[in-house]
């Protein structure tokens, strides 16, 4: 008995603690996050990590080389024409995307109600079709031999574009096909800060005699900055790391001179069977985006604090 | 010591358990399942035979045969066999790309005893399909019939007659001889052919992008002159190679004669081009022609099959094999070497091949006489010259052999023949600096 009654105290004590912790606002918040952490520990921070243990390994993975991967791939020429590439096309792509999507969420914005929500759902069509699918539908109309486009174009007698056969053209083409991809995400993110900018600061504005540009420049702007730059920041990382246009479109060609980084990646890695190289392609922005992504974030932080001081 | 202690009792039991272990399933037993993974068939009734074949020997042998039928589209295969080297789980079997075999060598069983067999009935297998399946001497895979294809000059015998002046069905005809003129079909004579045909508005559809069809004919055009870029060690042969020189000098100029977009043309392109009456001429295996049966019948009548050009250092025929390999991971491995060698038989490849109207090349010489490849039509005997024949006097080739695969296939894969070619007929470099960048693509693949 004197056993049982010995066992029976830490037990009831254990038994408090547990209720205890379970009563406390942090321990249950944190339970109820288990599930959202285990989803990002499984699906991004281990293959991130795993990547960047891949690509310290030699080609057989069979030895650890450190940073070797890097230093072999920006000797190459072909690896330092995808980095010039891939800012080219995301840097292009996202003032594109971020001007464009800007100029339609004002025009959606000054259009009544009632047919707004029309426009706004067919604006919306290209960014809710899946990209390797719409990508298809360009390439359609790209295609080398048969493009549509020239079709059209030969209508007016403009000589046939090679879109995906000349260098430039082939460049154009992706980034045309990534911007009418992306301009709809830009435009609903807009459309709504500029629905969020409270009416009297306008009506303050002409009182004051301000122009067209200067609401612009003085008010609206200034408060959608948050907005632009998470929009700007969100896209940049999202475009660098754009696979499915440049696989369907050109696949990197011709010679190499489309290939982004996870195209790139993705031939080096997988289909050339250098999967160590493969990862140190697709982690060599990681370093750039990841500074970029704290300056940014940093930025939006302080001006929410000085908002709400 | 242990031996001492082994009751007899205990050694039954012991056997009793192997033997049932090892017992093929019998009545009342659960079958044990092979899964496999096949290459999606383009020939839309080519995955039938391998269904067919399979269920056939599933039967006789008590075994549940699954197969999945996986396509190149997108990479999907490759991306299979990647994820299970790096899982080391999933199919007993997996269909893999002519250099993979190199790339995942260490992972697969040796099927030394399969190909010894086949090899004793059917003689010595295709050189290529050997090189690119055998590693430090020994079979890692079996070269597979399905999906295996050549890619001979597919032509238009009418514009190729009423351009360029030849008549290749008198060149090659549906017998195992050679026309008057077979001896002429070099490269110097398909030039002057693929300029009247360009003239004429009907040019010759040879890719020149990043695709397999592209890096195949272009490598065989290479191995024609004697051309290569790296030795057996993987060194690069560029520096004062004449041949190589020589090559590039025509290719570049065989371009200007080819459509201005080849260079973005995939391995559908030249299909597209021979199927709309635009071009007289690609390399390619019987598929285009197969849909010209079907979507341009006026076109597939006027359709021929014959070698590829030969040059200074003989004829050489575009090959692409794919591979059946077994997994070391793999559950079923016994059952695995039985099945594929069931698929290697020479029944079985003809039914696979028949099948697939023609399109599918076994990995064994003397099984290049399959009645198919005569009597398919219109016109009839269009493909007879599609499987290398002894009066073809030509060998199988593959771009960028004799390098070792793990350097052979980065090479394949990113294309750096046609490259080298589009740096200079469409990037307007020299050679000399083409060549250089060649070299330098070359060392930077072979580190690390």
């Amino acid at each position: 008995m004197a056993d049982g009654g010995a066992m029976a105290a830490p037990r009831a004590a254990a038994g408090g603690t547990m209720q205890r912790m379970a009563r406390r606002k942090s321990t249950v918040a944190f339970l109820l996050t288990l599930p959202l952490l285990a989803v990002i520990g499984g699906l991004v921070a281990w293959p991130a990590a795993y990547a960047m243990y891949l690509s310290t390994l030699n080609r057989r993975m069979t030895a650890f080389i450190g940073l070797e991967n890097f230093a072999i791939l920006l000797d190459n020429e072909t690896f330092r024409g995808v980095i010039w590439q891939s800012c080219f096309f995301a840097i292009t792509a996202v003032v594109l995307k971020a001007l464009i999507g800007f100029w339609l969420a004002h025009m959606l914005h000054h259009i009544p109600t009632k047919g707004q929500r029309l426009w706004r759902g067919m604006l919306l069509v290209p960014w809710v079709i899946p990209p390797a699918l719409s990508t298809l539908g360009w390439w359609w109309m790209f295609e080398p031999s048969y493009s549509s486009l020239n079709w059209l174009l030969a209508v007016f007698a403009v000589p046939a574009v090679p879109w995906l056969g000349e260098p430039w053209w082939a460049r154009v083409s992706v980034i045309i096909v990534n911007v009418w991809y992306g301009a709809p995400f830009f435009m609903i993110m807009y459309l709504a800060a500029l629905k969020s900018v409270p009416e009297q600061l306008y009506e303050a504005a002409d009182i004051d005699g301000a122009t067209g540009w200067q609401r612009l420049r003085y008010v609206t702007l200034p408060m959608m900055r948050n907005i632009i730059s998470i929009t700007v920041l969100f896209s940049l990382i999202v475009t660098f790391a754009n696979y499915d246009i440049v696989r369907v479109l050109t696949n990197g060609g011709p010679r190499d001179l489309t290939h982004v980084f996870a195209s790139y990646a993705f031939q080096v890695g997988v289909l050339s069977g250098n999967i160590p190289r493969g990862a140190a392609v697709s982690l060599f922005m990681f370093p750039l985006l990841a500074v970029i992504a704290y300056f940014v974030l940093r930025g939006i932080n302080e001006r929410t604090k000085e908002i709400g001081a | 010591m242990a031996d001492a202690t082994l009751s007899r009792r205990g050694v039954l039991a012991g056997g009793a358990a192997i033997t049932a272990l090892q017992a093929p399933a019998v009545f009342g037993q659960a079958m044990p399942t092979l899964r496999c993974a096949f290459w999606d068939h383009w020939v839309p009734t080519g995955n039938g035979a391998l269904r067919q074949l399979c269920g056939q020997w599933g039967e006789r042998n008590r075994v549940n045969v699954s197969l999945d039928f996986i396509n190149t589209t997108g990479n999907q295969l490759q991306l299979t066999a990647a994820a299970q080297a790096q899982s080391r789980s999933g199919h007993d079997i997996i269909s893999l790309a002519p250099w993979d075999v190199g790339s995942y060598a260490d992972q697969l069983e040796p099927v030394d005893d399969v190909m010894g067999r086949l090899i004793v009935k059917y003689g010595p297998a295709n050189q290529v399909a050997e090189f690119l399946a055998k590693h430090r001497g020994g079979w890692r895979a079996v070269p597979a019939t399905s999906g295996t294809q050549n890619k001979p000059a597919l032509c238009r015998f009418d514009l190729l007659e009423q351009h360029a002046g030849l008549d290749v069905r008198a060149m090659w005809p549906a017998e195992d001889r050679r026309g008057p003129g077979a001896d002429n079909w070099t490269w110097d004579t398909f030039l002057r052919a693929a300029e009247a045909c360009h003239r004429a508005g009907v040019p010759f559809g040879l890719p020149m992008g990043q695709f397999t069809d592209a890096v195949d004919w272009v490598g065989a055009l290479f191995a024609s002159y004697g051309a290569r870029v790296t030795d057996e060690r993987g060194a690069p042969t560029i520096r004062g190679n004449g041949e190589l020189r020589q090559v590039m000098d025509y290719a570049v100029r065989l371009a200007r004669f080819l459509p201005n977009d080849v260079w973005a043309w995939d391995d559908a392109s030249n299909n597209r081009a021979l199927i709309s009456g635009r071009s007289a001429l690609v390399f390619n295996p019987p598929s285009a022609w197969a849909v010209a049966k079907r979507d341009a019948p006026q076109v597939a009548e006027r359709c021929w099959t014959i070698p590829m050009p030969s040059g200074p250092r003989g004829r050489f025929l575009a090959y692409l094999p794919w591979n059946s390999a077994i997994w070391a991971f793999g559950r079923q491995k016994t059952a695995a070497k039985q099945l594929l060698e069931f698929l290697g038989e020479r029944e079985s490849a003809e039914v696979t091949t028949t099948t697939s109207n023609g399109y599918d090349i076994p990995p064994f010489a003397t099984m290049s006489d399959f009645r198919v490849w005569s009597a398919e039509g219109p016109p009839v005997g269009t493909i007879y010259n599609y499987p290398l024949k002894a009066h073809h006097q030509a060998t199988p080739s593959i771009a960028f052999a004799p390098a070792p695969p793990e350097l052979a296939s980065q090479m394949y894969i990113q294309a750096l023949n046609t490259k080298v070619i589009a740096r200079v007929a469409q990037g307007g470099e020299t050679i000399e600096a083409a060549l250089g960048w060649l070299e330098r693509e070359i060392n930077n693949m072979r580190r690390g």
